[in-house]
């Protein structure tokens, strides 16, 4: 396959980016997105050019490491991560852009690498339980009905990639909150936090200059990990009941 | 967070358009109702507005129950603007680095046009008002007392029931998208099939108000409803 990648250029946080063109030639179909970058990066090595700088760690769709706007879609055209997604999905000929996430609480570090700390803030306001540690508890002390169990489960996948944000035309990170409220509101052990927890999480994303959700779905649609859309009614539910508690 | 605050949240302002958002469509509906009261002709169309200003009397004064109404419609307009435009700057300020491509993915159009869709439908009520309440303005230059007649006579102009028909559209893609919206903000949709549900209840709704407006000028464009 021959490309003609259109990618994000920017040397560093302070300084001024712009889009950048670049020819590819022999990509293989089976090629990750990713590893179709290695090659170029390669190209541009030997050439004395900058690399293209992206992040990346497992490149098998666990970490969330990796996240590109690729041609308009957070992930590109699959629902998948970057990593995952493969240059079968892309014909020959084709001419890819390539953009970091764009949101003011994401700045970009460098190229296509931009600064997710802003998600670690929001976790460390509530998406935690407090447990003593120490020997395991029995596991079978706490019941947990099995479709709760499941909830939780299936909105624990969330790899907090930024996915949602990046696809959000608000820029609002309701899904990835709204996952992690789900996710331990849904258990027994989340229980005692759980006022504070969405209160805590939703100030903190609103201080970092996120978006307001409207519930478009944009969001959802882009989730690699398919986080549906209910987690958001769930934390705006969650939230109504913190306010009628009091916080 | 140190000191925050439930009712200070994107969500508590998103509460707050849900709220009165759901007041309007209570209102809007029984607004259609009185509307489609044209299709009993002159006397009875305007023995419900008449009715309207004796609401509740002799309890409260002659349009006590209406000033009632309008006042707290007035307060409903100001929460859902003031919120609205609050929401609307923070999410101008999420993202000042547009895309160069992006793709609306499994996106309905009118989740996209909420903001001008509900500056369009405010730009409508102003001209609507002056039309029929405030200023009582007889595009035919005819009499202004009598509700009925003015009425036919504003949508025997043919563009000026093209702007009430655009105005319709507007709102029938707001309700569309807002009213399963608010159901989701309120917390409403915490299941697949709740979110169906929502979604098939804010298209019905959206459809049977934008139809059922639209319903009177066009009878009066096609001489159903004369003077």
């Amino acid at each position: 396959m021959n490309l003609t990648l259109k990618i994000w250029r920017q040397p560093d946080a302070s300084s001024a980016g712009a889009m950048h063109t670049y020819q590819l030639s022999d990509v293989s179909p089976d090629m990750s997105f990713l590893e179709m970058l290695d090659v170029l990066n390669e190209q541009l090595n030997e050439k004395g050019e900058d690399p293209v700088a992206f992040d990346h760690d497992c490149r098998e769709g666990i970490c969330g490491s990796c996240g590109l706007m690729i041609n308009g879609d957070a992930h590109g055209p699959e629902v998948t991560t970057t990593c995952q997604l493969h240059m079968r999905s892309f014909s020959d000929g084709e001419t890819i852009t390539i953009e970091p996430w764009r949101s003011d609480a994401f700045p970009v570090i460098k190229d296509l690498v931009v600064d997710r700390s802003a998600f670690d803030r929001i976790v460390q306001q509530g998406g935690y339980i407090s447990v003593n540690t120490g020997s395991a508890p029995e596991a079978h002390s706490v019941p947990v009905p099995r479709e709760d169990a499941l909830r939780a489960f299936n909105v624990a996948t969330c790899i907090g990639c930024g996915a949602c944000v990046a696809a959000c035309p608000n820029g609002s990170a309701s899904l990835f909150m709204g996952a992690k409220i789900t996710h331990l509101g849904e258990l027994p052990q989340g229980q005692p936090e759980r006022d504070s927890r969405v209160v805590n999480m939703v100030a903190q994303h609103d201080h970092e200059g996120f978006g307001g959700c409207t519930n478009i779905g944009a969001c959802t649609a882009a989730c690699p990990k398919e986080i549906p859309l209910d987690v958001i009614s769930q934390l705006n539910k969650d939230l109504r009941t913190a306010i009628r508690h009091g916080h | 967070m140190k000191g925050a605050r439930a009712t200070r949240t994107t969500v508590a302002l998103k509460l707050a358009m849900a709220g009165s958002g759901f007041l309007f469509v209570g209102f809007v509906l029984a607004h259609m109702y009185g509307n489609l009261k044209a299709f009993a002709g002159h006397d009875a169309f305007n023995e419900y507005a008449e009715h309207l200003r004796e609401l509740g009397e002799p309890l409260l004064p002659h349009e006590g129950a209406l000033w009632i109404l309008r006042l707290g419609l007035l307060l409903s307009l100001v929460v859902h603007v003031v919120t609205g435009v609050i929401l609307w700057r923070r999410a101008a300020r999420a993202r000042t680095t547009k895309y160069t491509v992006k793709k609306t993915s499994g996106v309905t159009r009118a989740s996209l046009m909420m903001r001008w869709g509900g500056v369009t439908i405010l730009v409508f009520l102003v001209w609507h008002l002056l039309n029929f309440t405030i200023g009582k303005v007889n595009p035919q230059g005819g009499a202004t007392n009598d509700p009925y007649n003015l009425l036919v006579d504003t949508f025997d102009v043919w563009w000026m029931t093209v702007i009430y028909l655009v105005a319709m559209l507007a709102l029938g893609a707001h309700l569309h998208h807002g009213i399963w919206s608010a159901a989701q903000t309120l917390g409403w949709t915490g299941t697949a099939a709740k979110r169906r549900r929502a979604k098939q209840v804010g298209l019905a709704t959206a459809l049977v108000i934008s139809v059922g407006y639209s319903l009177v000028p066009l009878a009066v464009l096609a001489g159903i409803i004369t003077k």
